[in-house]
């Protein structure tokens, strides 16, 4: 089982309470994870990665085993840690203000 | 007895202020989409429980809302599993998929480069006369998109982005929004449009072809200050039972057409300052005018710190003062383009936004005004409707 932690305006948008818990089959990357949560959660589509090249939005980061992999190949397989759910994968937005 | 609905968008998220015809007492709703922008909501006038939400961030992007129920509730259109398939069967959430039609084509920078087009957020939405699932949606960087299935997908009208002066098209200080789309209720092929710092398109064939409708406009701001396009068009309104006549505020100067954008006349006459945002028309006199005067374009705030509503009854030229209710000093708001309305009661209702969050309302044909509210987050938007 896969963890997944969202900010709290992704989850008020899905309407999810706490961590989201996915199921995937095959290798565990950053792709197969966002391919799982916006099928599980159709309205996250387009807010977390662009809707047509995929690529990850500017102001949101994406934190493994407190390393970031926001710069990361999507298809990089992602450590054991987050593949068995020991460790969540973090959604962050990145920090505005003073 | 009428109810009156008043639809407020924020920068912190939208509020829903009631009252009964009277319009004297109001409930203002708790916040919807707290913490968002909310740059437009609006109502199908087929249906006013169907509302469309324009919410969006820097983070995540736009985000399409519907409600069903008068804006009791709300939902992403088509995020159901069950409403929405994709190819492998799985749901597909495209609500807020915004994407231009082919070529994506440049336009002008600020220093005057080319930069291609790139899609940041929907300014406005213009629910259908006639079809509560029909909504165009005015997007930064300009362009029209149109739903036809509630809100559930978006389709370009790429003739408008695509037209011969598009290269040219320089954003305004806010961006290069598309922020106003007038629907012609006497002929349902012909769409206005306005893009700051475009100017004003129309189409007589459903969007599908456009024209610009900027003679007569002088930017003195452009190096042909009467060119075809580059007008910093502010606001357009016209008065449903004359859609030929149309006014507008402009970056500076208030503006009428006679006959749908073929000649643009001035008629600031006597206001104070003719630089300002929004542009109203009242709801049972096509030749009353409202605007508020903003000191100019560098100071945004009405001029001596004195918040005044100026009326015309005389299709321009002529305006007068109305202050009665509206505060008299130290008032350095400013109200933006698609922050007024006006309700179809008899007398006409007409409530404006500011950036500080107030929300003021006249009951009286703007003859003396109360605030609603007036605590909000900055006002992006407002809209009015009346519920028998």
């Amino acid at each position: 089982m896969i963890r997944v932690e969202l900010p709290y305006h992704l989850r008020n948008l899905a309407r999810i309470e706490g961590e989201v818990h996915l199921d995937i089959s095959g290798t565990v990357t950053q792709r197969a994870i966002l391919d799982a949560l916006e099928a599980r959660h159709p309205n996250l589509c387009g807010t977390i990665r662009d809707h047509v090249t995929h690529k990850r939005r500017a102001f949101l980061r994406f934190y493994v085993c407190q390393e970031d992999w926001s710069n990361e190949s999507p298809d990089k397989p992602l450590p054991e840690a987050i593949a068995t759910g020991k460790e969540p994968f973090l959604v962050i937005g990145s920090i505005a203000g003073g | 007895m009428s109810k009156v609905r008043v639809l407020v968008g924020t920068k912190k998220g939208a509020f829903i202020l009631t009252s009964d015809g009277a319009r004297k007492n109001w409930e203002v709703s708790d916040p919807h989409f707290g913490g968002w922008e909310i740059y437009h909501l609006k109502g199908s006038p087929v249906d006013p429980n169907r509302i469309y939400a324009s919410q969006s961030s820097g983070w995540f992007g736009q985000i399409i809302q519907r409600s069903d129920d008068g804006g009791k509730s709300w939902n992403t259109p088509g995020s159901k599993p069950e409403e929405l398939q994709g190819e492998q069967g799985m749901p597909k959430g495209e609500s807020n998929k915004f994407v231009y039609d082919g070529n994506v084509g440049q336009h002008l920078w600020y220093d005057g480069t080319s930069r291609p087009w790139e899609f940041k957020r929907i300014w406005h939405l213009e629910p259908s006369l006639t079809d509560p699932n029909t909504c165009y949606a005015g997007a930064e960087d300009a362009a029209l998109f149109r739903t036809t299935d509630g809100g559930k997908t978006w389709h370009e009208l790429a003739g408008l982005r695509t037209h011969p002066s598009a290269p040219q098209w320089m954003p305004g200080a806010g961006g290069m929004g598309l922020h106003t789309i007038l629907l012609d209720p006497k002929n349902p092929n012909r769409i206005y449009i306005a893009i700051s710092a475009a100017g004003v398109f129309r189409s007589d064939d459903g969007g599908t072809t456009w024209k610009t409708a900027n003679k007569g406009l002088v930017s003195n701001y452009n190096p042909n200050p009467t060119a075809e396009v580059g007008h910093c068009v502010h606001r357009i309104a016209f008065h449903p039972s004359r859609p030929d006549v149309v006014f507008m505020q402009k970056h500076w100067d208030v503006m009428r057409t006679d006959n749908a954008g073929a000649q643009w006349t001035e008629v600031s006459g006597n206001l104070p300052t003719d630089f300002g945002f929004p542009i109203e028309v009242n709801a049972h006199e096509p030749n009353t005018l409202y605007v508020v005067p903003i000191t100019s374009d560098s100071l945004h705030y009405p001029p001596d710190g004195r918040l005044r509503v100026y009326r015309s009854r005389s299709g321009g030229n002529e305006w007068e003062a109305l202050t009665k209710g509206l505060p008299q000093k130290d008032c350095y708001v400013n109200v933006l383009r698609d922050a007024s309305a006006v309700d179809s009661l008899e007398p006409c209702g007409i409530y404006f936004g500011t950036t500080g969050g107030q929300v003021y309302g006249s009951a009286d044909n703007g003859d003396s005004w109360q605030p609603i509210v007036r605590d909000l987050p900055a006002v992006l938007s407002v809209e009015a409707q009346v519920l028998k």
